[in-house]
């Protein structure tokens, strides 16, 4: 198979030439608050990636899986041991090693998906959250024998430069966001997507096609998780600043299923916007409830409130949109489009009448 | 020696009698996939929304025990009726994943609901069954078996008996088993799919509240119910989706195996690999038998 290098539309290069100039010149000018990039940004676009990987099994493959929270502990700690230990390795190196590290464990657990699908892999890859959070848990190499449970991250140095003021932790994060979301985008439009969804498709009849129902599961499984370690790892070192394995827990599994889900099943765009949705909207739940309830509303009210709306959400896609927000913004744009277009011949003719 | 003996017994027995909790959260999960073919992700959710609704009763409203328990599974029925409208009905004819998904999203909702009324602290359920060795059995056979293992396991014989009589003689049984062989056929010799359906979502709910009893007086009326649920995805993957003995053999399985593995293997790693120990053991059934112990053979066609 010969490497996918898909030649760019012309609307693909405006459309990645317009993320660039929001996110490079337009945010670091006009937000200057750390507060957006410590706890909206960063997380944002880490999340995001993660999101992206389980795009790739879920969206892309058809497989459910239910593990991305493990594969994003097994690359954070990875990262932390790679840094500690191999320390000539630098930063970007350790983050594809331990991409790659999360990715052999993608490997393993995505094995079941060849005899199983839908709910059996569900609970398969169960094991893998459960299995890879226990074993950092309980041994203590992958922590440094340290005991207190929370263990600093350490500073993150691009060739001799320290990146530890928000703002530069922002680029490194989007730096990698970008990379690998366009790598995504070229796996997903090549042969390795179409391979991917024919599978997801009807595996039976793309195996009878010539698909290797082999190759391509457990391609899609070890990127996935490639890219679920890669997310773990930033999320660790620029989000968290700390790895604990508690913060992986099968709640962030699930919170990146949501996302994936309400996202848009099978798009790359909707792994951005799930995320940001699944993030930003406990942020305005809280900031209706502090200004306009003024605090009378308890916290864990909201946040059951917050998972409520989730959960509704997610029946109420899956009955009137299964494809998600990704859907509904492609929709949006058509309509738009068309509105435009017809009124632009209305007032094409009106001229042409007036003319005559 | 005997002593060894009498302690590997101990465990066994314990670990046997835990998995029949276990299998009471499967039961609701088999119930539902039999006269639907759907898989409810929600019932972990069903479990820990139906009990804290119930302590709610008992303890914010000083309702008497079995009032409590009618109010409670009354309130199940309900559930089962708004899921049968809202979410099933809509999604028909949609696919397996979809609904699936659609399940996930009603136990979020189930579980931020119970939150939203009844508060996030644990709370304590007393079912007048202590949570403690059994004094005739410890004297009588050395053997320390907690009470409410016991009533566990009792409950549990009691359900699979009663519906497997459902089952097996009644006419809604026979109505159940046609629409869960094939829903259109059924549905055209006039079994009234909606009833069937509101029955058998019903039905998973009060299981659920029975299930949600007896894990609740041990571990406390909280969140973790929901995760504790999970469980009982291996023991539906071992006993098969679709059969009611197999949701008990399953549980009873993974009971063993947990227990007996986290005694004598558990020791080397640290202890706590019940944790994941029965999902690998699930992997490994899926390896060798997908089907399950006593599910039937999924066939596929293109």
């Amino acid at each position: 198979m010969k490497p996918v290098f898909m030649t760019y539309t012309k609307k693909d290069l405006i459309n990645l030439a317009v993320c660039m100039f929001l996110s490079v010149l337009i945010i670091p000018t006009f937000i200057t608050t750390e507060y957006w990039y410590t706890s909206i940004l960063i997380p944002w676009l880490c999340l995001a990636l993660a999101t992206i990987g389980q795009q790739i099994v879920m969206g892309y493959t058809g497989q459910l899986a239910l593990g991305a929270a493990g594969f994003m502990a097994a690359g954070a700690f990875a990262m932390f041991n790679l840094i500690l230990r191999v320390p000539d390795l630098g930063f970007v190196g350790s983050l594809i090693v331990s991409g790659l590290i999360a990715a052999a464990f993608g490997i393993l657990f995505g094995l079941p998906s060849l005899k199983v699908r839908g709910i059996y892999l569900m609970v398969a890859t169960l094991a893998s959250q459960f299995f890879i959070i226990w074993m950092i848990d309980k041994f203590g190499w992958f922590k440094n024998y340290d005991s207190s449970g929370i263990i600093t991250a350490q500073d993150i140095v691009i060739l001799g430069k320290p990146f530890t003021t928000p703002l530069a932790m922002y680029f490194v994060c989007l730096a990698v966001t970008t990379v690998l979301t366009l790598l995504a985008m070229n796996m997903a439009r090549g042969s390795t997507g179409r391979n991917w969804m024919a599978v997801r498709d009807m595996d039976i009849a793309a195996e009878s096609m010539g698909v290797s129902l082999l190759r391509t599961k457990v391609q899609a499984f070890a990127i996935s998780a490639f890219y679920c370690g890669v997310a773990g790892a930033l999320f660790a070192f620029c989000y968290l600043k700390s790895l604990e394995p508690v913060a992986f827990d099968i709640k962030l599994s699930f919170k990146i299923l949501f996302m994936c889900i309400l996202g848009g099943l099978g798009t790359i765009n909707g792994a951005f916007i799930g995320a940001a949705f699944i993030l930003l909207f406990p942020v305005l739940l809280n900031a209706i409830g502090n200004n306009v309830f003024h605090g009378a509303i308890d916290a864990t009210i909201i946040s059951s409130i917050e998972q409520v709306i989730f959960g509704g959400l997610m029946i109420i896609f899956m009955i009137y949109e299964p494809l998600g927000m990704a859907k509904l913004w492609e929709n949006l744009k058509v309509s738009l489009k068309s509105k435009l277009s017809s009124s632009g011949t209305k007032s094409l003719k009106s001229s042409a009448q007036k003319s005559e | 020696m005997v002593d060894e003996l009498l302690f590997f017994m101990e465990v066994l027995v314990g670990g046997l009698l835990a998995g029949t909790m276990y299998s009471l959260v499967a039961l609701g999960f088999v119930l539902i996939f039999k006269a639907s073919a759907t898989f409810n992700f929600s019932q972990g959710a069903m479990v820990f929304f139906s009990v804290l609704a119930f302590c709610g009763f008992m303890q914010d409203f000083n309702i008497p025990f079995v009032l409590a328990f009618i109010l409670a599974a009354l309130l199940m029925v309900v559930v089962g009726l708004c899921t049968e409208r809202l979410v099933l009905r809509p999604l028909m004819n949609a696919s397996e994943d979809t609904v699936l998904m659609a399940t996930i999203g009603l136990g979020y909702v189930l579980e931020g609901l119970a939150q939203a009324a009844w508060g996030v602290e644990v709370r304590r359920l007393d079912l007048g069954i202590g949570d403690f060795p059994v004094p005739w059995i410890a004297d009588n056979l050395k053997l320390f078996i907690s009470a409410l293992d016991i009533t566990a396991g009792l409950v549990a014989a009691i359900m699979i008996i009663g519906l497997f009589l459902l089952f097996k003689y009644t006419k809604i049984g026979l109505g159940l088993r046609a629409v869960a062989d094939d829903a259109g056929a059924a549905s055209s010799i006039g079994i009234p799919l909606k009833h069937i359906m509101l029955l058998v979502w019903s039905a998973a709910g009060v299981v659920a509240l029975v299930a949600g009893c007896m894990w609740g007086a041990r571990a406390g009326v909280q969140f973790a119910l929901v995760d504790l649920a999970l469980k009982a995805l291996p023991v539906l993957i071992i006993g098969g989706f679709s059969s009611i003995p197999g949701a008990i053999i399953g549980g009873l399985i993974i009971g063993a195996v947990e227990k007996v593995l986290e005694v004598y293997i558990g020791p080397f790693f640290g202890g706590a690999i019940e944790g994941w120990a029965p999902y690998v053991l699930a992997i490994f059934f899926l390896l060798y038998r997908p089907e399950g112990l006593f599910g039937e053979k999924i066939i596929r066609r293109v």
